[in-house]
């Protein structure tokens, strides 16, 4: 009797989340990205990568603040997907964490699409370290051969004799991808590298593993763990992460973060890029740890 | 007339409940459908990414290639077609991208209306090249020939050791290393959670007094109401560094400390209902074996548990459940490196925490979007599987007795 009774309850309960679930689906309205009746009114749909989504938040919070006509949607999802709905016409803005590779922009001439760029900011990613780990910088073929597992202790490295432990974003990040390109020269992670959902949890676990090395952006920069210096000439000049560095292009892990939008939309989203591009808008690029622009 | 009214109302409630049990019902099997007929769509599929291409010279003897070779290939692991069947020659790799290292924009055509005839030049002049593409840009009189992959099969899936599911141009979709992943922490949580709650449970049930009873009994439901992001953040800070002291590993995040975190989750669920169930054990035949001259523990193990039998599957089956399906902890203390684990000291990979951190990003409809719903369907076998089991089980104990 009383398993019988169990069960019921359990029947019923899964049966009342998934009617739940299901009302939700039902509920999920269209975005539609048509303009107001009122002409001072504007709606704009941002979509792209999570990288720029919290910067492309902020942005438009505070210009929502002063402009109370415009309401903008701010969704994320990374690079790819922006620039996949911006070929649909799905998106006024695509943001993106990098430039448009040939294909895309093959693919959205195919789509007759006029696409327009703003180039917003730059964002530096940091290599970090345990702080009691004795290696100061690295190369770049030597990071290569650390992510792809060719190197495993740090000894080889200059380190200790001790087991390195490789830490990444899920491959779901603009950041994972960027740093395959960037670093590893386009090569597949090893298998045995440690996958984190945020940059939060790199941070968290390198500070606590003497043997970890990860990668992170600049405004995640913490006490708790040390930036390495890296060299992009085989070990001639190192150089440290830094805003400045990033911004006079001497640090060479560093990316321009872009709005792309379509020419047929200009007049209706350049007061907002034009808002991020202003010196109000740039100083949000740096409190939220981007690089600005000047 | 109130009659008329009462009779109408209980034939309404009557109504209801069928209703509800009907929808019910229609939901689940609705949703295992759906589930089913996502996830076996993968096994239709090419490993390539849709819409491209994949081309050599004419004069190339290889005729075929797996989504491993062109792995290697493109981490340049492979670098002679020797390896793989060809003449002794370097493969050079072209990628789209590549194109603006031949040509100018120029000569690509201001509307790139040029591009598949520079493609032709491009493979017709190399003999050593392996070229990815758009499939857009294939000519209609291509010069090279396409090579094309076979779909991904039931045996490469199940039993692949790669799970690679993003890579240009074939994915690599091998989900042993999920699936072990997921036994092996679930496997560690119940051993460390069952004997851990059956002992609480018989504690609270026949040994603690009331006092001590009306203290615990709320303490252990508060573990349940505890949010399980908190329980990975606890994990992460806590076991993890605990860990990786006590066995002096060069990382913490291990299957274990999946373990102990889901352990530690599943731990009310297990206490709570056992425990029910062994209060429901009868006075009579307590005080009967009491009587008889057994002592409080033979008592317990000879009368209690046995009579509570089916109630303490019943817990394990919710315990195993909760740990099998758990992601948010998982996902934050296991380090997600997708290898197949010989020790619980060393990382896993679970397939919930892999279907959470890799939906968001799928492409609907594309191939890593069906290889997480036929995981889906993984793990809904695998609990369905140990359900039955220990339904079975149980049914058997109650013949026995």
């Amino acid at each position: 009797m009383k398993i019988t009774k169990e069960r019921l309850f359990r029947k019923h309960a899964a049966g009342l989340l998934l009617i739940t679930s299901l009302l939700g689906a039902c509920g999920r309205g269209d975005t539609n990205n048509t303009a107001g009746n009122n002409p001072d009114d504007i709606t704009i749909t941002i979509k792209g990568s999570d990288t720029v989504l919290p910067l492309t938040q902020q942005e438009a919070e505070n210009y929502m603040q002063k402009n109370a006509g415009a309401a903008i949607t701010v969704v994320g999802g990374g690079t790819g997907v922006g620039i996949s709905a911006l070929q649909e016409g799905t998106t006024d803005i695509a943001m993106a964490s990098r430039a448009l590779k040939t294909g895309e922009r093959l693919k959205l001439k195919g789509a007759k699409k006029n696409v327009k760029e703003a180039l917003i900011a730059y964002d530096a990613l940091s290599v970090v370290v345990h702080p009691e780990n004795k290696v100061n910088q690295l190369t770049r073929e030597q990071l290569e051969q650390i992510f792809t597992g060719k190197i495993k202790n740090w000894k080889e490295v200059g380190g200790n004799d001790e087991v390195i432990v490789a830490y990444s974003r899920e491959t779901s990040s603009g950041t994972y991808e960027f740093f395959k390109e960037e670093v590893l020269d386009k090569k597949n992670y090893a298998p045995g590298i440690l996958m984190m959902s945020a940059t939060g949890s790199i941070v968290q676990s390198v500070s606590q593993t003497r043997g970890a090395i990860g990668y992170i952006g600049l405004a995640y920069e913490t006490e708790d763990v040390k930036a390495l210096s890296v060299s992009y000439d085989q070990g001639k000049t190192f150089v440290a992460p830094s805003v400045e560095a990033a911004k006079n292009k001497s640090y060479p892990i560093s990316r321009p973060l872009f709005y792309f939008y379509d020419a047929s939309v200009e007049s209706r989203v350049k007061p907002f890029i034009n808002y991020v591009l202003s010196p109000e808008g740039q100083k949000i690029v740096q409190d939220t740890g981007y690089v600005p622009l000047s | 007339m109130k009659r008329y009214f009462h009779n109408f109302g209980e034939r309404l409630i009557v109504g209801l409940l069928t209703l509800s049990g009907t929808v019910t019902s229609l939901t689940v099997l609705l949703i295992v459908f759906y589930l089913f007929k996502e996830g076996l769509g993968i096994f239709s599929m090419s490993p390539v990414e849709e819409g491209t291409a994949i081309a050599v010279n004419k004069q190339n003897p290889v005729k075929e290639l797996s989504a491993s070779q062109l792995k290697e290939i493109s981490d340049q692991n492979i670098t002679n077609w020797q390896q793989v069947g060809g003449p002794n020659a370097p493969i050079k790799l072209f990628r789209i991208d590549d194109i603006t290292e031949y040509y100018s924009e120029e000569e690509l055509g201001a509307d790139f209306e040029f591009v598949p005839q520079r493609i032709n030049e491009i493979v017709t002049k190399n003999p050593n090249i392996l070229a990815f593409f758009p499939e857009e840009f294939l000519a209609k009189d291509f010069p090279g020939r396409q090579i094309f992959l076979d779909n991904i099969s039931v045996a490469d899936f199940l039993g692949g050791r790669e799970w690679y599911p993003t890579i240009t141009p074939a994915v690599r979709m091998g989900v042993l290393p999920l699936i072990l992943g997921t036994l092996w922490v679930s496997f560690g949580a119940i051993l460390l959670a069952l004997p851990l709650g059956l002992a609480t449970a018989v504690y609270m049930a026949e040994i603690a007094d009331s006092r001590v009873r009306n203290i615990l009994k709320p303490v252990i439901e508060l573990l349940a109401g505890i949010p399980s992001v908190v329980y990975g953040f606890f994990g992460l800070v806590v076991v993890v560094p605990l860990i990786q002291d006590i066995f002096g590993l060069p990382v913490g995040e291990t299957a274990l400390a999946g373990s102990i975190i889901l352990g530690i989750m599943a731990l009310p669920t297990i206490i709570s209902v056992s425990e029910d169930a062994m209060r429901t054990t009868p006075r009579a035949m307590k005080e009967a074996s009491l009587a008889l001259g057994a002592s409080k523990w033979q008592t317990i193990y000879k009368v209690v548990i046995p009579y509570s039998i089916s109630g303490i599957s019943t817990a394990a089956i919710l315990g195993i459940g909760r740990a099998i399906g758990e992601t948010m902890a998982v996902l934050m203390v296991t380090g997600n490196a997708s290898v197949i684990p010989d020790s619980f000291l060393e990382p896993v990979r679970t397939i919930p925490a892999t279907i959470a951190a890799e939906l968001g990003e799928a492409p609907q409809g594309g191939i890593h979007y069906k290889a997480l719903f036929a995981l889906g369907c993984i793990l809904f076998l695998l609990t369905l599987i140990i359900n039955v089991t220990v339904d079975l089980v149980s049914a058997k104990k109650r013949e026995n007795r």
